[in-house]
């Protein structure tokens, strides 16, 4: 997968990418293998320096990065974070990534975060509200941003459309491109008792700028039926990458994270499940 | 008019009660109750800001065992952070510390979690060139004293009456701890990116202290002598320019 030349860094190729860990730095700056890409979390470098600072400046200057973001609370009730966005722009500026990705969820309410990603209805005013945060964001980033569709562990009774037509609905009033979850697809879909192709053959072609994959833990509900976790703490299961192979014949070849966030493995495990998408995304590619 | 308070969205209210039922209005696919379907989310938030304090005071942790647990569950749904940014997660927990009951007998643990809060400061504090020791040995003796000497950002002092960076050192070393010698003054500089803690000899933290204040070498150095009358300045200096805790030299 490896190009001659430098690799251009204002975008990100469609090819695999890990979520960067500390831990990876050397492995990753020895041989990549099949890693062309990296993403980080933005909360994370919004310290003032030091080695994580440090570390990035060093992987920006070899790899596309993505910055993905965790805390700007897009599907919350309030305002963004006027001190938050400024955090985030600040990064955008220095480190100039290929992407910039966020959620479909809240996690922060009058000042307080949640260090999780919650749950909205899907309705008109909730469609309003995170076209109005979108716009915002992308105003103040001057660029596209892609968001991610949430894992969802329960329904709203309030809502009164799909996930799929809410997403479908906000890439038409603002631009924005998704961050395709297959693993929260397939979570949501085996929660919610939705057919997992179906909403996958219902996010517009052309929107999805990047694809996700993780692990995920299997639980049950009161009444016995299966209960998936989005945990990230293990390799991706293989009905997601069955999934997966449906998207891309559906999107093309589509710049395509691995995300292993608990229990971190070493590098060559992480490495495996890249190589892992680098076959899938070169059978399309070859298709 | 009175001005109401924000409502509190039904889905947040429970999320750090793990007492109160369910939100309504939350379904399962058949249509009934959420019920263990909310939990997910309640146990997401409390068990990933409990880690957050995990990774942020590995040695409180360390020496409080199973029992960190209980404090940092008890923490985190009375303090939830006021910033995403999890790094600066936990500036309460030294006071909250102080009045929870479990560590009544060991008065210390909050001087611990001080430190380890200074160690992580260190960590993500700015980058600063250092200043060149050849520029401090090259400032004439009776010039010396009136000048200005800038700190690194990433210097920390941590004063205890508790022996708290022996304390410290005993835990990570998996020695047992014991709380009997003296207090010590805890400085802490990052030569390049690992934050490294130094015992103080007596008067180091009156002279810090006096330097961050703007004082000039002079009066900061009369400050130290009058505090501890055998107070070496010039091993402190040392010290500080060996670990790059100075970044600049001025005079008035």
């Amino acid at each position: 997968m490896s190009t001659a030349g430098p690799i251009p860094r204002d975008r990100l190729p469609p090819a695999p990418g890990v979520g960067f860990k500390a831990r990876h730095f050397a492995a990753i700056m020895d041989d990549p293998g099949p890693v062309e890409w990296l993403e980080i979390h933005a909360e994370n470098y919004m310290g003032d320096g030091g080695r994580p600072l440090s570390q990035l400046s060093t992987l920006a200057d070899r790899f596309p990065i993505s910055v993905h973001g965790v805390g700007l609370s897009i599907g919350g009730e309030g305002p963004l974070d006027p001190g938050h966005l400024d955090r985030l722009s600040r990064l955008m500026g220095w480190l100039a990534p290929a992407s910039f990705s966020e959620h479909l969820a809240w996690s922060t309410h009058e000042g307080a975060y949640f260090g999780d990603l919650l749950p909205l209805p899907y309705t008109q005013a909730t469609l309003d509200r995170v076209a109005a945060h979108i716009d915002v964001v992308q105003d103040r980033l001057g660029r596209r941003m892609l968001l991610e569709n949430p894992s969802s562990y329960l329904a709203f009774a309030e809502s009164d459309r799909s996930e799929t037509e809410f997403l479908t609905d906000l890439v038409a009033r603002t631009g924005c491109g998704l961050l395709l979850d297959i693993n929260n697809v397939f979570i949501s879909a085996t929660n919610l008792g939705l057919d997992p192709r179906a909403y996958i053959d219902a996010v517009p072609t052309g929107a999805v700028g990047e694809i996700h994959l993780a692990g995920h833990d299997e639980d049950h509900d009161d009444s016995g039926r299966p209960l998936l976790i989005d945990s990230h703490n293990r390799p991706v299961a293989d009905p997601v990458w069955a999934l997966y192979d449906h998207a891309l014949a559906r999107f093309g070849p589509v710049p395509t994270l691995i995300e292993w966030d608990t229990d971190v493995p070493d590098w060559p495990v992480l490495a495996a499940e890249a190589a892992r998408a680098a076959r899938a995304l070169g059978q399309q590619a070859a298709a | 008019m009175t001005r109401t308070a924000p409502e509190t969205p039904p889905f947040l209210g429970p999320l750090l009660d793990p007492a109160s039922p369910e939100p309504n209005g939350l379904r399962a696919p058949d249509g009934g109750p959420a019920g263990r379907r909310y939990d997910v989310y309640r146990n997401n938030v409390t068990i990933g800001l409990m880690q957050a304090l995990k990774s942020g005071f590995p040695v409180l942790a360390q020496v409080l065992d199973d029992r960190f647990a209980d404090l940092a569950r008890a923490f985190v749904r009375t303090h939830p952070p006021d910033s995403p940014i999890l790094q600066r997660y936990g500036a309460a927990l030294p006071g909250f510390l102080e009045t929870w009951a479990p560590a009544r007998g060991a008065p210390w643990l909050a001087d611990l979690a001080r430190l380890e809060l200074a160690l992580r400061e260190s960590y993500h504090a700015a980058d600063a060139p250092p200043l060149p020791p050849e520029v401090l040995a090259n400032v004439p003796p009776d010039r010396l004293m009136t000048a200005h000497l800038q700190l690194a950002p990433s210097l920390r002092l941590v004063r205890s009456r508790w022996p708290v960076l022996s304390l410290w050192t005993d835990i990570r070393d998996g020695r047992a701890p014991t709380a009997r010698a003296p207090g010590e003054a805890v400085l802490i500089l990052r030569p390049d990116y690992d934050p490294a803690p130094h015992r103080l000899a007596p008067g180091g933290a009156t002279l810090l202290l006096a330097l961050s204040a703007g004082q000039p070498l002079g009066p900061a150095h009369a400050a130290a002598v009058a505090a501890a009358p055998q107070f070496d300045l010039s091993a402190l200096l040392t010290q500080l320019l060996t670990g790059k805790g100075l970044t600049g030299l001025t005079f008035d």
